[in-house]
């Protein structure tokens, strides 16, 4: 623990970015080694500003771009250092090289990605590019929904890389401004329980033990390398078993209950939207105003994004007639990923519903209560007609003519 | 290591493709012990030659040799073998014949000089450069 304890109030009021930063601040990192970018800026500033004022006792390190700031951090954790940093968008592209060098290396990082779109055109605002870009990088990929979350999941999140049986990095997803800016009233816990939650980093392979001389970072080829791939595929797998209960400890300690994939209003629904970040809780407002209308919505959106709950999604969408799958990021040239991955969650399952792609909140344009309902009573009057109101894939809240692509084929039921 | 590790499968490897030097824990210390003598893994590069990527080779010259150690200190790859703070060959099967130990031996003339790979040592030596006369490039 850090040896200047910071005298929390029972409710603080914090945004995304110092959710962050107190999270980092209570689990007493060794190294942060971080590049500014917004809007992840303030995990960061924040965190050095603790430094400069004597509550850290761990190294940060300014470094000369995000893939220096990554590649720092893998140095360190290799080392046999407790490590993180944060990022987005444009810095977070800079630093995928090094994203596939720190899970294949099986080293324990956690990275507070601050959801931005990807230039160009540039743009500051938040959607899930930056987020998207890091499916197959190997990381487990956690998303919180607001300030309390995103500190609870940060803090989650060094416990979840560091277990024995994970050794992988950790992202903790927030959306840009609208969870990194927006202040809300967090429940912190104090730093001697947050610490003690988080516990002791524990050396595996540690490059400074000389007790036990180990390379890090080796070339393989064909010979070894499926094999090393393929255990590190295993291990992230493996990772669901701990994830749920280091979920359950933090549930015991707080009271706050996290689960693989979260819903509300699922019971009885007939239609639901599948989504990621803080759009799950403006349809939470959207499902409730529309009780008024006898529509019965459910929103269902996976916390952890990788590894993905593909059972846990399947078994939440088993009862439902038309699924909207929201994908806030540019498709490039397919359907959404959210969408491929629902619908190829529920193919083996017998639940027929019709599935629609909506493309929306590019940017960080506004995805609001109202437009929610009408996405809602849209899918209602799908659900009642038995097949989709238009194409497949469908972007929603853009100016200009229709934007719509793929047919369904044959006759949807 | 119980097996080769190009016969294990994935479950068998260590996580994140680490490589040990050795086998077991360090109990000792490794500067007390000569290369030899120290249990290298089957992975360490220590049995592993690279002597094949090398085009032009060091070759030492005992005669005018006076065991500065510059040439082993700054070897990118430990490929100088000394004992006892005494020059005593190079090692061929690790040197890539980067050149780096013949740039800095400070001798007159130069004790580590590059050949070519399919030149003999004795050749080598026996066209050794005389000594250079104050002022001579």
């Amino acid at each position: 623990m850090n040896k200047r304890v910071m005298e929390l109030k029972g409710v603080e009021v914090w945004d995304g970015n110092m959710a962050n930063s107190q999270a980092f601040r209570q689990a007493d990192v060794d190294v942060v080694a971080a590049y500014p970018i917004t809007p992840s800026t303030a995990t960061v500033e924040n965190y050095a500003m603790f430094h400069a004022n004597g509550y850290i006792d761990g190294e940060v390190m300014m470094t000369e771009s995000e893939h220096a700031a990554m590649s720092a951090c893998i140095g360190a954790g290799a080392a046999g250092g407790r490590v993180a940093t944060a990022t987005s968008s444009q810095g977070l592209a800079l630093m995928i090289e090094t994203l596939y060098q720190a899970s294949g290396m099986r080293i324990p990082v956690v990275l507070c990605l601050v959801n931005r779109a990807l230039a160009a055109p540039l743009n500051v605002n938040g959607d899930h590019s930056d987020l998207y870009l890091t499916r197959d990088s190997g990381w487990i990929s956690i998303d919180a929904f607001s300030p309390q979350e995103a500190y609870d999941m940060t803090l989650m999140s060094f416990k979840i890389s560091e277990h024995p049986e994970v050794r992988l990095p950790v992202i903790s997803n927030q959306d840009g401004f609208m969870t990194s800016h927006t202040a809300q009233n967090v429940l912190p816990l104090k730093d001697d329980v947050a610490c003690k939650f988080v516990g002791d980093y524990l050396q595996v392979n540690a490059l400074l033990n000389f007790d036990k001389p180990v390379t890090h970072g080796v070339q393989t080829e064909q010979d070894w390398h499926f094999e090393h791939k393929a255990k590190q595929h295993a291990a992230l797998m493996g990772s669901k078993k701990v994830i749920l209960e280091i979920f359950a400890q933090f549930k015991e300690l707080t009271g706050r209950e996290y689960k693989l994939v979260e819903s509300y209003n699922l019971e009885n629904a007939d239609i639901a939207i599948v989504c990621l970040g803080s759009t799950f809780e403006t349809a939470m407002l959207a499902i409730d105003q529309l009780k008024a209308e006898g529509i019965n919505a459910a929103v269902v959106a996976p916390r952890v994004f990788r590894p993905f709950p593909l059972e846990e999604v399947a078994e939440a969408l088993q009862n439902v007639k038309a699924i909207a799958c929201m994908d806030r990021s540019a498709p490039g040239g397919t359907v959404g990923t959210l969408y491929n991955e629902v619908s190829g969650a529920l193919f083996n399952t017998p639940a027929r519903p019709l599935m629609s792609n909506l493309i929306y909140g590019l940017g960080g344009r506004d995805m609001t209560v109202a437009g929610l309902k009408d996405i809602f009573r849209n899918l209602d009057k799908e659900a009642k007609a038995g097949k989709l109101s238009g194409k497949i894939q469908r972007f929603i809240g853009v100016r200009g003519p229709e934007l719509s692509f793929y047919d369904a084929q044959g006759d949807v039921k | 290591m119980s097996k080769p590790i190009s016969e294990m499968g994935w479950d068998e490897l260590a996580p994140g493709a680490v490589l040990y030097t050795f086998d077991g824990d360090i109990n000792y210390n490794i500067a007390d012990i000569q290369p030899e003598d120290r249990m290298y893994s089957e992975t360490s590069s220590k049995g592993m030659s690279v002597g094949d990527w090398r085009v032009i080779k060091p070759v030492w010259n005992s005669e005018t040799c006076i065991d500065c150690q510059n040439c082993w200190i700054f070897c990118p790859d430990t490929s100088i073998i000394a004992r006892n703070k005494e020059m005593k060959g190079v090692d061929y099967e690790h040197c890539k014949g980067c050149g780096l130990c013949v740039s800095v031996c400070p001798t007159n003339p130069k004790s580590l000089l590059m050949f070519n790979e399919y030149e003999t040592v004795e050749n080598a030596l026996a066209n050794w450069p005389a000594k250079k006369k104050k002022g001579e490039e």
